[in-house]
């Protein structure tokens, strides 16, 4: 599954639209292995998009993408996937660990039900996150943080190779902005690709190695240290930037 | 009421409305968790043109072709529902709105039609409209008895995928299930949920069988499978009680005593739950409100710093109104924690000036908690009740805290209360 020389992520000349009007043109990008991926760009800019894309759940009106060199419908046991928090209810009838044992139907597939030992699966992966000792709390009952790191265990419970995230850090309190870094940094040591739809430019370099600029188009990527710099933040957030406190502090300094 | 259960063909009747009540509570559950209220509304509506159609097309009243053309345009309309919302800028409930009217307005326009023709009256279609458990006969039931169960077979087998698709249909294509494919499975079992009740029911009251049960459900429980199952007792109940009302108060027709019925379990429901029902919430609500004028006397007593303290000094304290306070003092009387001793002084008992300095510290490591993000713990700061509930690290990092707070800020009156709550400095 893991071939070295292809990499996880390639996107060739990918656009997406809705009714007509495009939301990503020509996006060219081979992400490097094992490296945490920031997505950065304004509001509206794709950024969820793009990895929606890349997940197939979105038909692309141009380009190709794979994982490790095949499409996506024949790499799906090795990607794991973090939605938006607010994309479900959580009023729904269930607990945490029931969510996260939902990361396991893949493997599962039809009829099967998950068994004691992937219900230990589930709760290593909330133990990952910091949060078994909420396994069977009704999930309405979770501050947004906490239904954040179900989400965050969910995809973990997956096991895959490639993950992608989208806003994970977004209106989440400290405790749960610290159980997703190290989450982070555990699955880099395992050579694991993430990908992180983040908003947050003062972050940016401490999260990660590299990043994708984006605005309808992809405007630079690369190691963060090259890439995020002051003239590419202005391509990609084009006015926009002016009005970011602290701007020049945030830039790395080569 | 006896009567009832000698007679055989009462007796199909009863079992009907049982079944039609099982079966549309199991999958109205799906469709109320999928935010798909109206639906059995509109698959009910838009089934008239379809049993019409299939009576003249095959000029019988086999109920198995009625049920077919019905099932038929239930689904062509759930289709254009779909169509129009995806396709269109029209929003979810103006396409309710306009597929339920147009499908039943075209059924109408087919009954009137076979009404006035050759086949005349004895068509008896019209028993669809309002529905009719009286007609129902052994055949019938036989039907829908076995059709009730391969639903049930079928949602007992496709549970965890289903119910994947109500929670997070995005996240089930992302994991390779076909959800697309999955919606109209749930739309087909519905339909068929549907139709199989529109004799007994009729389509005006459908609705109200599919949807009514799972929402009572919903109150009593926090798991899907029990409030299905929750949900099938409750829809085979309501068919129950509805049916032998009816035997009882002859003149009075079932289909509308089995929503009766329903409602009335859904309002006991609403006002009764446990967790989730009206009074629960309103107790829970005073409760709190109890509880937090509590601590704000508390508070003020501890900051007063004398076990026996005046009305007038609390008052001034705690920013309450003396009738507030003398409410909360009264109670505390009764309860022998508070001692009146000459008017308007009242004296606190040792256990609860314990409580009072235990209170105010807890309010002093909340308040760091809320300020300082770094805290490390496994707890959330919501699961804190008292000052026990702190595990000993965290109290240690609190106190730690609140140490610093008060050699940088506001140092005098922070001081002040910690002496109180004897923290050494």
């Amino acid at each position: 599954m893991t071939n070295k020389k292809t990499p996880p992520l390639s996107i060739e000349n990918v656009s997406v639209a809705y009714h007509r009007k495009p939301v990503l043109r020509n996006i060219t990008y081979q992400s490097p292995e094992g490296e945490c991926v920031g997505i950065i760009g304004p509001n509206g800019a794709g950024k969820s998009t793009l990895i929606k894309a890349a997940l197939g759940l979105l038909p692309l009106a141009g380009g190709k993408v794979s994982i490790y060199g095949k499409p996506y419908s024949q790499q799906r046991k090795c990607v794991g996937y973090v939605p938006q928090r607010e994309s479900v209810d959580w009023d729904f009838p269930t607990n945490a660990l029931d969510v996260v044992l939902m990361g396991l139907y893949g493997q599962l597939g039809w009829f099967r039900r998950p068994k004691s030992e992937h219900k230990d699966r589930a709760l290593e992966a909330l133990r990952k996150v910091g949060m078994e000792s909420f396994a069977k709390r009704q999930i309405s009952q979770l501050s947004g943080g906490q239904q954040q790191r179900v989400f965050l265990a969910r995809a973990l419970a997956q096991e895959a190779q490639v993950y992608f995230m989208d806003e994970p850090f977004v209106g989440v309190d400290a405790a749960t902005e610290k159980a997703i870094v190290q989450v982070l940094h555990e699955l880099k040591e395992q050579k694991k690709t993430v990908f992180v739809v983040h908003h947050d430019l003062q972050t940016v370099s401490e999260y990660f190695d590299s990043v994708m600029l984006l605005n309808l188009r992809l405007i630079a990527s690369g190691a963060t240290r090259e890439v995020f710099t002051a003239d590419n933040l202005q391509k990609t957030y084009g006015g926009r930037l002016a009005i970011l406190p602290q701007t020049n502090e945030l830039l790395s300094t080569k | 009421m006896l009567e009832l259960f000698r007679d055989a063909n009462a007796l199909w009747v009863l079992a009907g409305t049982t079944l039609l009540g099982i079966s549309s509570g199991v999958l109205g559950s799906f469709a109320f968790l999928r935010k798909r209220g109206l639906m059995g509304d509109v698959l009910a509506h838009s089934a008239l043109p379809g049993i019409c159609l299939a009576f003249l097309f095959t000029g019988s009243k086999n109920p198995l072709w009625l049920l077919i053309g019905a099932t038929l345009t239930g689904l062509l309309a759930s289709l254009f529902l779909s169509w129009i919302t995806r396709f269109s800028k029209i929003k979810e409930d103006t396409a309710l709105g306009l597929v339920l009217s147009t499908f039943f307005g075209f059924g109408i326009v087919l009954l009137t039609q076979i009404q006035h023709s050759d086949f005349g009256n004895q068509a008896g279609l019209d028993k669809f409209l309002f529905g009719q458990s009286a007609s129902l006969v052994g055949t019938d039931v036989v039907m829908m008895g076995s059709i009730a169960f391969i639903l049930i077979l079928l949602v007992s087998l496709f549970f965890k995928e289903l119910k994947l698709l109500c929670f997070d249909a995005n996240y089930g294509k992302s994991l390779g299930f076909p959800m697309v494919g999955l919606d109209f499975f749930l739309m087909l079992l519905l339909v068929v949920a549907v139709v199989i009740g529109l004799q007994a029911a009729g389509v005006v009251l459908m609705a109200s069988l599919l949807i009514t049960p799972a929402a009572t459900a919903r109150y009593w429980t926090e798991r899907l499978d029990h409030m299905i199952i929750i949900s099938a007792c409750i829809g085979a109940l309501s068919g129950l009680v509805g049916t032998i009302l009816s035997s009882v108060a002859t003149k009075l027709s079932t289909g509308p005593l089995i929503v009766l019925a329903v409602t009335i379990l859904f309002f006991i429901s609403m006002f009764c739950a446990p967790k989730r029902g009206l009074i629960a919430k309103w107790l829970r609500l005073i409760q709190t409100r109890q509880k937090v004028r509590q601590e704000q006397i508390y508070q003020a007593w501890n900051q007063l710093g004398t076990q026996t303290t005046t009305l007038t000094a609390l008052s001034e304290q705690s920013n309450l109104s003396p009738a507030q306070i003398r409410r909360w003092l009264n109670q505390k009387k009764r309860g022998g924690q508070v001692v009146e001793g000459s008017p308007d002084t009242f004296t606190l008992s040792s256990t609860s000036w314990k409580e009072a300095s235990d209170t105010a510290l807890l309010g002093l490591y909340m308040e760091m908690w809320h300020m300082y993000e770094d805290i490390e713990t496994d707890c959330s700061i919501q699961d804190i009740e008292q000052l026990s509930d702190l595990p000993e690290s965290l109290r240690a990092q609190l106190q730690y805290y609140l140490q610093k707070h008060i050699s940088e800020e506001d140092q005098a009156k922070t001081y002040h209360s910690m002496k109180k709550v004897g923290i050494e400095l």
